[in-house]
């Protein structure tokens, strides 16, 4: 018997998200679970029933059905206190909490003795990232806050050159770069425009760069990395140094998209009434924080100063299709999470059972009640995000390319091997006959030559090199054929046989080589084509 | 013909050495650059055979043995797999150092030509020092022969204090080399070079035994070297410049290809031929290398071929995996595939990448991928941030991102293809082992890394059916 995954429709005033999506339903069945899906759910993301059916999930008429029937019910929103009503006596839900903001809910939950895996709370560590539905979400913000501006905004966001004269590309400024923020840029600076941001954690400078954004820095000193990939409030002396910034972006840009949370605070106050007053009219202002802007009011667009601050609060809702499919995935991850992590199980097929794994940082952290007992908050991350920049070790400098001149080498060390060579040369003067010298002077010439030639040869060609040098070593031959019958002077007699049979082998062991050498060779060059 | 006649034509073989190694600077001039070699062979050869060295009585040998060598190297040249080129390579490798041994007793023993005085002395040590670099070129190459076809197995054999051996036998061999230059006559010298012969031959084995299979390309340029040497070398021995010049090329070009080889893998040559890398017990110094931690991500044949279908801009990096496999037929389908729906389509090669210099690059050559989109280490890797997807075929070490970031890792410093500045990075490998320098690769953990287990040709082919469905 297959656990049953259940997604009731959102009962939310305005939500247009659903917890799980076809192409979803069909990974989860494959792990192994049945899925069941309240008719109607994906009507506001588009997805009719008959999507649901055709990935194999059962479409059940109400929702107290599909409560009944879900071990395992997945939402968007956090239940309602109906819902929890309807939530089976231990059974396991998995959704947006928010367990601070939302105390009572966690008590009703944990009355009711369910397990409930808390999306909000995935902890923020590179392994949870597939699951982090925060991250998926705030993605989606910062694309759709771009877009909010952009139709609010009456110019276009690229500069052109028309033939009825030119047009000034729009500048963006965005405040935070978290996933958000990140999101806002690359859209910004897609649509064509000239995009600054501004963090106080100075490493997110290259993200911001990446993404075709410019990092306008506040000039004091101070990191502001928090645990978890966070920010965390700064000091009084920098706030004013940030201030000032933001005052002289304020009078220069057209849009403003602020995205600076601190977890566990309200929104910092950043962007004055005057700094909105000294705005150009027409400007726009979005507040995806909530707060981060003196005159945003909650889910309105209001109009101060000739500037249109927007304050939506269900940015990922309006964008719900893409909403729903993150997050399904996001859901989808978890739930893989939890099979893996799963006692043996003989049958094989089918996850027969999950197993919440208490030991798993991720599911430690995501799990808010246990069996109704509650556990959250988890204990601290053990790894920020963004590791702690440690001192990176100095990279040895990189080899020269292949032939390029190498830095000459130190005075002494030239020295040295000049007085070596020249010992050495000596000895041989010394020492050597005359007969011998020649011989010298080809073999050193010889490899010079070698060498200048051989550096010369493209890198690609190496096993076509090495096979032909093999042929050309075959030139061994010559040592060979001079041996087995040369002229011989008058009353000298020789161990004729011997020698023949010794310099025989020695041609024929060469003439391998020499012949096929140079036709691997001929055989391997004639495969090289070009396009 | 004169022995004039016979000196020019071996001046004109030469040139046509050098000229034929200086075509290969190109793919284009490659073929004549070989035309040139086999000329200036058939010159060299056809102006010894009728020169005044050897007579007429001679021939049947000269012809009979030339037959014979000629027919089983065009036999072998034909029904080589480029996959196995390493291997006949060694082979090769072997024979010329066995020529070069058997030439020198020839020689020793051959009366007709005397020598007297200060000039006796030097001949006998060209006869002494040639079969010494012989008889380890060729014991050494079959060795090699031996790890490479895997008849023999890949890890070093480290026998207790070999240091202390290789010296012990360096230092008998000098002992005997003098025993061997106050010989009278030819039966008091015989003993010595025997005795020489053997100790020189299990050096070689003794050498390539202790060398671990990674350093593998590194080995075998250097007995590409050593047989040019052994036959420079021989050269002296007989007074031939032809063979003076012809061997020192040879033996300078093997010695490039061993130096870009250990600068490919930031080792020391004296460190490679000391062997012992690759056993597994990697060297550390200073501090334990990290470990790294995380999780894989494996994927499906299918979501592969999704990634490279959404790719742009798309990277190959093969390595030895791919050859094992013998994936590259497969890989040129997937490639053409690719760039028929206009991705941008490239190949990147690490220096050492496969067994031998440069084999990565024949066996493209030979599933006819074309040579201008395969590029070195140096062209690409600045190209890997702007790229989508990169394919890691059969590859580990070289695409360790260890080297750069962790500098107690045992590879650190080692010059690596930078792939996991990439998009997205696939990783093809068998299972989870650690490559042969026996270090783990911290890319596979990376956030942005995938990893497709598997065989490579059987994973290939399910990928191009899945692209093409």
């Amino acid at each position: 018997m297959s656990l049953v995954i259940g997604v009731p429709r959102e009962t939310f005033p305005g939500e247009m998200r659903v917890a799980t999506v076809p192409e979803v339903v069909q990974k989860l069945i494959k792990q192994g679970f049945a899925v069941v899906v309240e008719s109607g759910a994906g009507n506001a993301a588009n997805i009719s029933d008959d999507e649901y059916r055709a990935a194999g999930a059962e479409v059940l008429g109400s929702a107290a059905e599909v409560w009944a029937k879900g071990d395992i019910v997945f939402k968007v929103r956090g239940p309602s206190a109906e819902e929890v009503g309807l939530l089976k006596e231990g059974g396991t839900l998995a959704s947006f909490i928010w367990p601070a903001q939302n105390p009572e809910l966690m008590q009703q939950l944990a009355a009711k003795k369910a397990t409930v895996l808390a999306m909000d709370s995935v902890p923020r560590i590179s392994r949870a990232q597939k699951l982090d539905a925060l991250s998926s979400m705030a993605n989606i913000s910062g694309y759709r806050a771009v877009i909010e501006a952009a139709s609010h905004f009456g110019r276009f966001f690229t500069g052109q050159i028309t033939a009825a004269g030119k047009v000034p590309p729009a500048k963006v400024f965005v405040i935070g770069a978290g996933v958000a923020g990140l999101a806002a840029i690359g859209t910004a600076a897609n649509l064509g425009a000239i995009v600054r941001a501004n963090d106080t954690r100075p490493e997110v400078a290259d993200q911001i760069t990446s993404l075709g954004g410019e990092y306008v820095g506040v000039d004091y000193q101070e990191d502001g990395s928090g645990t978890g990939g966070y920010a965390k409030v700064m000091s009084e002396g920098f706030q004013k140094a940030q201030r000032d910034v933001f005052a002289q972006q304020a009078k220069d840009v057209d849009i403003i998209i602020t995205t600076a949370l601190i977890p566990g605070k309200p929104a910092p106050l950043l962007i004055t009434a005057d700094m909105v007053k000294s705005m150009k009219p027409g400007s726009v202002i979005v507040d995806i924080a909530g707060g981060n802007c003196e005159l945003t009011k909650a889910g309105e667009v209001v109009v101060a100063h000739g500037v249109t601050i927007i304050g939506y609060t269900d940015l990922p809702n309006r964008l719900p299709k893409q909403a729903s499919t993150l997050y399904a995935t996001n859901l989808f991850r978890l739930s893989e999470d939890l099979v893996k992590t799963k006692s043996v199980d003989p049958a094989g097929e089918g996850a027969a059972a999950i197993h919440m794994n208490m030991e798993d940082e991720v599911i430690r952290g995501t799990t808010v009640i246990n069996q109704g007992e509650v556990t959250w908050p988890p204990p601290p991350p053990k790894l920020s995000a963004a590791p702690a920049q440690q001192a990176k070790p100095a990279a040895p400098p990189p080899p020269p390319a292949h032939g390029a001149p190498s830095a000459p080498s130190s005075p002494a060390r030239v020295a040295t091997l000049f007085v070596f060579g020249a010992l050495l040369f000596w000895l041989i003067g010394v020492g050597a006959p005359t007969a011998f010298l020649g011989h010298f002077t080809v073999f050193v010439l010889g490899c010079f030559i070698g060498y200048m030639v051989v550096w010369n040869v493209t890198p690609a060609l190496h096993t076509p090199l090495m096979s032909v040098t093999n042929a050309i070593s075959s030139i061994i031959v010559i040592g060979a054929l001079v041996q087995v019958a040369p002229p011989l002077a008058d009353g000298i007699t020789r161990p004729e046989v011997l020698i023949k049979c010794l310099a025989g082998a020695a041609i024929a062991l060469t003439a391998i080589n020499m012949f096929g050498g140079f036709a691997v060779t001929r055989r391997m060059l004639g495969m090289f084509r070009k396009n | 013909m004169s022995a004039n006649l016979a000196t020019v034509s071996y001046i004109g073989a030469t040139i046509l050495f050098i000229l034929s190694l200086g075509g290969l600077s190109h793919p284009e001039t490659s073929r004549r650059g070989n035309l040139y070699g086999m000329i200036g062979m058939a010159i060299a050869v056809l102006a010894t055979v009728f020169g005044p060295r050897v007579t007429a009585s001679g021939y049947p040998w000269i012809i009979v043995a030339l037959l014979i060598g000629g027919s089983v190297g065009l036999y072998a040249a034909r029904v080589v797999k480029m996959t196995e080129m390493p291997e006949l390579v060694a082979m090769m490798h072997s024979f010329v150092g066995l020529a070069a041994c058997l030439v020198g007793y020839a020689s020793y023993i051959d009366p007709s030509v005397q020598f007297v005085g200060a000039e006796k002395t030097i001949h006998e040590v060209e006869i002494y020092v040639g079969i010494l670099i012989g008889a380890v070129t060729f014991s050494g190459s079959l060795i090699a022969f031996g790890k490479l076809s895997g008849k023999i197995g890949g890890k070093p054999l480290l026998l207790p204090g070999r240091h202390w051996l290789n010296l012990a036998a360096l230092l008998i061999v000098i002992w005997f080399g003098h025993a061997f230059i106050n010989a009278e006559t030819p039966a008091q010298g015989l003993p010595s070079l025997i005795i020489m012969t053997v100790i020189a031959l299990l050096f070689g084995i003794h050498m390539v035994m202790a060398i671990g299979g990674a350093d593998m390309p590194v080995v075998v340029s250097m007995l590409n070297s050593y047989s040019g040497w052994a036959a420079s070398a021989t050269g002296f021995m007989l007074s031939n410049d032809l063979l003076i010049v012809t061997g020192s090329l040879v033996g300078s070009s093997g010695a490039i290809l061993s130096y870009i080889m250990c600068r490919a893998m930031n080792r020391n040559f004296i460190s490679v031929i000391a062997g012992g890398f690759g056993s597994g017990g990697a060297p550390t110094k200073g501090g334990a290398a990290e470990q790294p931690e995380g999780e894989v991500t494996p994927v499906s044949a299918q979501e592969t071929a999704e990634l490279l279908r959404e790719a742009k801009n798309i990277v190959i990096v093969p390595g030895y995996g791919m050859a094992v496999a013998q994936a590259q037929h497969t890989v040129n389908e997937i490639v053409q595939y690719l760039r028929s729906k206009g991705a941008n389509v490239r190949f990147a090669i690490h220096p050492v990448a496969g067994r031998m210099p440069g084999h990565m690059n024949v066996l493209l050559a030979e599933a006819k991928v074309p040579y201008d989109i395969v590029l070195e280490m140096d062209e690409i890797n600045e190209d890997f941030p702007d790229t989508d997807v990169v394919m890691v075929i059969g590859a580990n070490d070289i695409v360790n991102p260890a080297a750069q970031e962790d500098p107690n890792s045992p590879i650190a410093g080692m010059p690596v293809l930078e792939v996991w500045k990439a998009g997205t990075s696939i990783v093809m490998k068998r299972s989870m082992a650690s490559g042969y320098a026996g270090v783990d690769n911290p890319l596979f953990y990376k956030e942005n890394n995938r990893m497709l287990f598997g065989d490579a040709k059987k994973m290939l082919d399910e990928v191009l059916a899945a692209l093409k469905a």
